[in-house]
């Protein structure tokens, strides 16, 4: 439990040592190595003393020993609603964390619009929609709209994006039709709702759609946007990239760039 | 509500923006009066009493609407060649009718001379009981709630379920009454908005909310009914009518005695792109409804907070409250129906924000004395740093408690991070009651001083109010056009450019003919307020 060096504190508060990271940390309480954390959890079962050893066995399963219950209240006759600290027993360690660095450079409107011409000869098409029963439009329109996100203007302000917003509510089939119609590029779709993995659901079912409906390697770039996406799901989903919640329109089309091969020139190359 | 004005405001500027508002008004409700949509006429079905759906959950309404509509039109109304085709002899009634158009079985006539009086007499008798149900819940309303009383505190306590299940609904709604709800919101299904028909049948799959039907709209209401006599409170139910099928949605609310119903005048044009002729005419017969039906409308205000920015378009909050008051007024709801909506989503990293907020809230309390104010609380900056949430809704909870709000939707601290926990309810309950019960009477004492910051700033919104009224009561396009549409489709409001020919539900807008009846309207028209 205790893996504090003993005499430590003091000698590391007057050396101040290097800043390279340990390799392995553990949570901080006040303490370097105490392992705190904190967790809140509801069971459902009235609040008695029983329901507050349950809460203890739960905090014990989860790795906290000792653990204290600071906090129990019945939430109505049903339901228990518990706060718990206590030190963790696990260890984190950094070497073993793996971090998705993007895989692309950030270019400015004016470089992804000089790559797009040197390298295309024409517009690049980007299709997007919200699919399924989904309706909420605010995070393809931050990315496609001119309005933009964040202070960056989206990507029909890009003068060599052609962008096509089919808006909310589109049916698979429907933006596949599009897709092929306008000779998309780039199929970007924003899935917000999340009840019962209604976002998973959708991506999958458009990603198979376009895998049929076109031949291999001439599929668009599929693209889905949403806050729960899970990073590194991509390919789980069918889909070439993922982009998660705060994403800006210069990311998107940063992206797109790279995606479509056209990036390799040097931003700003004689 | 509201003791002495705690802002000194000059009345001839509050007169002012009043007039300005009915000015930009006026030419809206004058054409709205020449034009019917298919939902409108819908609505007219449903009172006459034609109900559920085929195997394919088209409601039959849809059907016989669309059938005459492909045979006659429906320029003077659905009712006219329908009760003419009852008449004939064409079916036995309304749902034979409508089962044989789908068909295509059905040949409908305008009909003429006596003929035309006949079937209007019989249209009217057939939409009368209807109507004397919407008149029966009212009273039925009233009379629950003089037996059980209305909430002890003010403001009410809003919350909202969403499970998507009906029946999951109706045990978290009677739970959260049990906790402190005065007033229970089923969020409606992501996109049903946009959908121009309303489903049928009680509905257990949903995105992010529940399918607004009747047969949901029964069933909740039976519920908490039954929660109510628990509890010896009478527990509102909410629902919302905005999206295409405003009219009807308002009198399925009426039909299955909702309490309360977010309606709101430009939210559709603005926030979903539906067409600005179709929401007015739209609107203007569901509120119509509402008023008959006693049900309070709450408008959506917060929606201009969350798409800009809370300090630069504090003032849109102001015009658009003004607006809807000016449209619920002319559609006959009385002030005690007037939930006008405001948000607190002013920026906290902001020096002062708390002030601008109190200044905010106080504004609308003051320029709406009587009307049972919807306050609602941050999402916009709620970061999933659930702690700072949680004292962000203290925050607001206090400015609500100070400032006299009535109707108070209970922010979350995992707003925007989750579907709250149970546990999230009931801490965010505990939140108001801690405010409520340590700052409620703070009303009272607060005052702020002649001159001072908050009555500055309070001036200051209204003012910039009345010149973006002035704006759009000059916004002159070809001649003869509306200037209030003219406003909208520059994009006058935010950065939303909606033209008056474009727009979803723009196929469903249909222009009078003379000889146009509808007689639901006649009974609303004639008995405005009952």
């Amino acid at each position: 439990m205790n893996i504090r060096d003993p005499g430590s504190k003091q000698a590391s508060a007057k050396t101040l040592p290097s800043k390279t990271l340990p390799d392995l940390i553990r949570p901080y309480g006040d303490t370097t190595g105490d392992g705190m954390v904190q967790v809140s959890f509801t069971l459902p079962i009235p609040h008695d003393k029983r329901a507050e050893g349950a809460a203890l066995q739960l905090a014990a399963k989860m790795g906290l020993a000792p653990a204290l219950l600071v906090h129990a209240k019945a939430m109505g006759s049903d339901f228990t609603f518990f706060i718990v600290y206590g030190s963790v027993s696990h260890r984190v360690d950094l070497r073993e964390v793996v971090v998705i660095e993007r895989e692309f450079a950030m270019l400015s409107a004016k470089d992804v619009n000089a790559a797009i011409k040197r390298r295309l000869h024409r517009k690049l098409v980007v299709v997007g929609a919200c699919i399924g029963t989904d309706a909420h439009t605010v995070g393809i329109d931050a990315i496609l709209n001119i309005k933009g996100f964040a202070g960056e203007k989206g990507l029909e302000y890009y003068a060599e994006i052609k962008v096509v917003n089919c808006g909310a509510q589109v049916l698979v089939p429907e933006l596949v039709a599009r897709a092929r119609a306008e000779k998309a590029d780039a199929v970007l779709v924003s899935q917000v709702v999340t009840q019962k993995d209604a976002h998973i659901h959708n991506t999958m079912t458009m990603s198979a759609a376009f895998r049929e409906a076109y031949p291999a390697g001439k599929v668009p770039l599929l693209i889905v946007g949403g806050p729960r996406f899970e990073q590194g799901s991509a390919a789980a989903l069918g889909v070439d990239r993922i982009f998660g919640k705060g994403t800006t329109p210069g990311e998107v089309a940063s992206y797109l760039v790279h995606a479509i091969g056209v990036g390799e020139v040097a931003p700003s190359g004689p | 509500m509201s003791t002495k004005p705690k802002l000194e405001l000059d009345p001839a500027v509050i007169r002012r923006a009043r007039s300005l508002a009915r000015k930009a008004g006026a030419p809206v409700v004058k054409l709205t009066k020449t034009h019917t949509t298919v939902s409108v006429e819908r609505a007219v079905l449903r009172l006459a009493g034609l109900a559920g759906a085929d195997h394919e959950g088209v409601p039959w309404v849809n059907h016989l609407v669309d059938a005459v509509r492909d045979e006659v039109g429906l320029e003077v109304g659905v009712t006219t060649p329908v009760f003419d085709a009852l008449r004939r002899g064409e079916a036995p009634d309304l749902l034979t009718l409508a089962q044989k158009s789908a068909a295509g079985s059905i040949s409908f006539r305008l009909p003429q001379g006596r003929d035309t009086s006949a079937a209007q007499s019989l249209a009217l008798r057939s939409v009368k009981p209807g109507m004397a149900r919407i008149d029966k819940n009212r009273t039925t309303r009233d009379r629950l709630i003089k037996r059980l009383g209305n909430p002890k505190q003010r403001p009410w306590i809003y919350l909202i379920v969403a499970t998507g299940d009906i029946y999951e609904d109706i045990p978290q709604a009677q739970t959260a009454a049990r906790e402190g709800a005065d007033i229970i919101a089923v969020i409606r299904s992501t996109g049903q908005s946009l959908l121009d028909f309303v489903p049928e049948g009680a509905t257990r799959e949903g995105y992010a909310g529940t399918y607004a039907t009747q047969e949901n709209f029964a069933l909740m209401r039976a519920a908490l009914d039954e929660v109510s006599k628990e509890l010896g409170r009478y527990i509102r139910l909410v629902n919302y009518a905005s999206g295409l099928c405003m009219p009807e949605i308002a009198t399925l609310a009426g039909l299955e005695r909702l309490d309360m119903m977010l309606n709101d005048s430009m939210y559709g044009i603005l926030f979903r792109d539906i067409n600005p002729i179709r929401t007015f005419v739209d609107q203007r017969f569901s509120r119509q409804i509402h008023a008959r039906a006693g049900i309070i409308i709450n408008t959506g205000e917060d929606n201009y907070l969350t798409t800009a920015d809370a300090v630069d378009a504090a003032h849109t909050v102001t015009v658009s409250q003004l607006m809807n008051e000016y449209f619920a007024k002319e559609a006959g709801l009385q002030d005690w129906q007037l939930g006008l909506g405001h948000a607190f989503e002013i920026n906290p990293e902001i020096p002062d924000s708390f002030r601008m907020e109190l200044a905010q809230a106080l504004l609308a309390r003051q320029l709406f004395p009587e009307a049972p104010l919807k306050w609602m609380p941050p999402t916009k900056h709620m970061t999933g740093d659930v702690f700072r949430g949680y004292l962000l809704d203290g925050f607001f909870n206090l400015v609500g408690a100070m400032t006299g709000q009535d109707i108070l939707l209970v922010g979350m601290m995992t707003e925007a991070v989750v579907t709250p926990f149970l546990s999230d309810r009931d801490l965010a309950l505990q939140n108001v009651r801690y405010v409520l019960n340590a700052a409620g009477g703070l009303a009272e004492d607060f005052h702020p001083p002649r001159d001072g910051f908050i009555q500055n700033r309070a001036r200051q919104v209204l003012s910039e109010a009345v010149d973006l009224l002035e704006k759009i009561v000059n916004d002159q396009g070809q001649p003869g056009s509306v200037p209030l549409l003219q406003a909208i489709s520059d994009g006058t409001f935010g950065l939303m450019k909606r033209p008056a020919d474009a727009g979803k539900g723009l196929d469903g807008v249909v222009r009078c003919a003379p000889g146009y009846d509808n007689p639901a309207s006649t009974l609303l028209e004639a008995g405005s307020g009952r």
